[in-house]
């Protein structure tokens, strides 16, 4: 015999089994708002300023349209220069990363008196963009691809140092101890314990921040730091929006190559 | 020989691990402890070659104060004590021979082992660890790749290779199904009597206490309540020990 469902009201007591009202969400979105609109009108940043500017970027795309392909061989040289500085200055960033991230990881009995202050050293590089690092490097070491490189030595140090520190905090503890219980010392514990552990995503990390290089390393020769980015500075400062576009292509060529190599790479690694 | 000596440890919260521990472990003997989850069994192994610090008392190996030892006398104790624990703790990403040969850096200079320059001796003695729990063909192959009762074999022959004479198991069986179980076991036991090594096992199972050990020792919220050998170790005796009758799951059986 088939139940019929019941039509009878629900029990009363029954608790309240509606979704909770919303009232918070949508508090949220409307502070959002207030907060997009406020700024703004306080910087003065309108989507009027986007429609007016339209048309100039419609023409600008027009001159920019067919590249300047001739110009192609010239610029090869100093992409490739492009792509050794980042090549220089994440591997020594990279290197220099080691011992500061292992000083820096709480888990491995480094006294906090050490790694405090390491840590803040990093928060401190961090905070310096890499065009500022560049800039001041130029002030010091004159013109030229050596300060450029130096400013993607200390950018890719603090990135890794601290993506790295953190992956040590996040190891599998129990190797450490069963490396303690052999009577292993602390660099041997590191070595054994630590190294097999933080080394594929310290690999990560390093492709990850060579990624970014290549990247920032094409707009160092604004500063005068080397690179593809004096060529864009000078194309630009020309008119010469046909040159810029090939510049800008062929930095699109290589990221997206050395993205998709180290894509790979990183795949295996993990 | 492995002497407890009026050993007490509270932790820094107040539990209460160990309680006026006098006890004397004979070379060559099989102890196994047995307790409750929180009796002291973890506190009472890991004491001995201090991964734990005692609050009271002294503990000897060999003669040796572990209680009093400096930073290098404590690596040159350990060196002779191995400890196989319930979750392996290998090296997954290395391979099966460089975790046995890790057990060999305490006899090594620091850049010497960084550099992994083990003499050729110590690759044999490795090999011959591997080859004494039945894994040698595993060697260059990655600890991940294998299964749980190999993996446990590989820290075993990890604590050979350090020529320990003093084996230490914390739940060595725990994450292990009943067959692997007792191949573990009977290599323990193997050795213990192949090559007179002390060895001290901590089980949950009763019955693979009394068919392993040498001697039982149970250990009720910190208190040695039991100390005989495993014809001593009735089931009255087992309840005694856990304070109420011995249930079901604590058997392993098949037996």
């Amino acid at each position: 015999m088939k139940t019929p469902v019941s039509t009878a009201p629900i029990n009363p007591a029954a608790p309240d089994l509606s979704p909770p009202h919303k009232y918070k969400q949508l508090a949220g979105w409307l502070v959002l708002f207030a907060v997009l609109i406020a700024c703004s009108i306080r910087t003065d940043v309108t989507p009027y300023q986007l429609i007016v500017g339209l048309p100039q970027m419609g023409s600008l795309l027009q001159e920019m349209f067919p590249p300047d392909w001739s110009y192609l061989p010239t610029i090869w040289g100093p992409m490739m220069e492009t792509v050794q500085i980042a090549i220089l200055g994440t591997t020594l960033g990279g290197l220099l990363a080691i011992p500061v991230a292992l000083l820096c990881a709480s888990n491995l009995g480094i006294s906090r008196f050490v790694s405090l202050p390491a840590r803040m050293m990093l928060n401190l590089i961090r905070t310096i963009p890499d065009l500022l690092f560049a800039a001041i490097f130029v002030a010091v070491f004159g013109i030229g691809p050596f300060a450029g490189m130096l400013a993607l030595v200390f950018f890719s140090f603090g990135l890794i140092a601290k993506l790295t520190f953190e992956a040590i905090e996040a190891i599998d503890p129990g190797p450490l101890e069963a490396m303690s219980a052999v009577g292993a010392n602390r660099m041997q514990i590191i070595m054994f314990g630590v190294v097999p552990q933080a080394l594929p995503y310290f690999m990560s990390y390093l492709l990850y921040t060579f990624e970014v290089n290549v990247r920032a390393a094409s707009v160092l020769g604004l500063v005068g730091a080397g690179g593809i980015g004096l060529l864009l500075d000078r194309a630009l400062g020309l008119f010469r929006y046909d040159r810029a576009s090939i510049i800008v292509l062929l930095t699109l060529v290589i990221v997206l190559v050395i993205d998709y190599g180290s894509t790979i790479i990183r795949r295996k690694l993990l | 020989m492995i002497e407890f000596d009026k050993v007490s440890k509270v932790y820094p919260n107040g539990t209460v691990g160990l309680r006026n521990i006098n006890l004397t472990i004979q070379e060559g003997e099989l102890v196994v402890i047995v307790g409750l989850s929180g009796a002291g069994k973890s506190t009472f192994l890991r004491s001995i070659n201090r991964l734990t610090d005692i609050s009271e008392g002294e503990i000897r190996v060999n003669g040796k104060s572990v209680t009093r030892a400096s930073g290098s006398q404590i690596r040159h104790i350990r060196r002779d004590i191995g400890m196989i624990f319930q979750s392996f703790n290998l090296i997954k990403r290395s391979t099966v021979i460089r975790n046995v040969l890790s057990g060999r850096v305490g006899y090594h200079s620091t850049l010497r082992t960084m550099l992994g320059w083990f003499p050729k001796e110590d690759v044999d003695l490795s090999l011959n660890a591997l080859q004494r729990v039945n894994i040698r063909e595993k060697a260059y192959i990655r600890a991940d790749q294998l299964s749980g009762g190999q993996q446990q074999r590989v820290s075993i022959a990890r604590a050979l290779a350090q020529e320990a004479r003093v084996i230490l198991a914390d739940e060595p069986v725990a994450s292990l199904d009943p067959l692997t179980t007792r191949q573990v076991m009977d290599d323990l036991k193997r050795i213990n009597r192949d090559m007179n090594i002390t060895t001290v096992i901590n089980l949950h199972f009763i019955d693979l206490a009394r068919e392993y050990a040498t001697r039982i020792v149970g250990l009720r919220a910190g208190e040695v309540v039991f100390d005989g050998t495993p014809e001593e170790a009735t089931d009255e005796a087992f309840a005694e020990i856990y304070g109420r009758p011995v249930m079901q799951d604590e058997l392993l059986g098949g037996a």
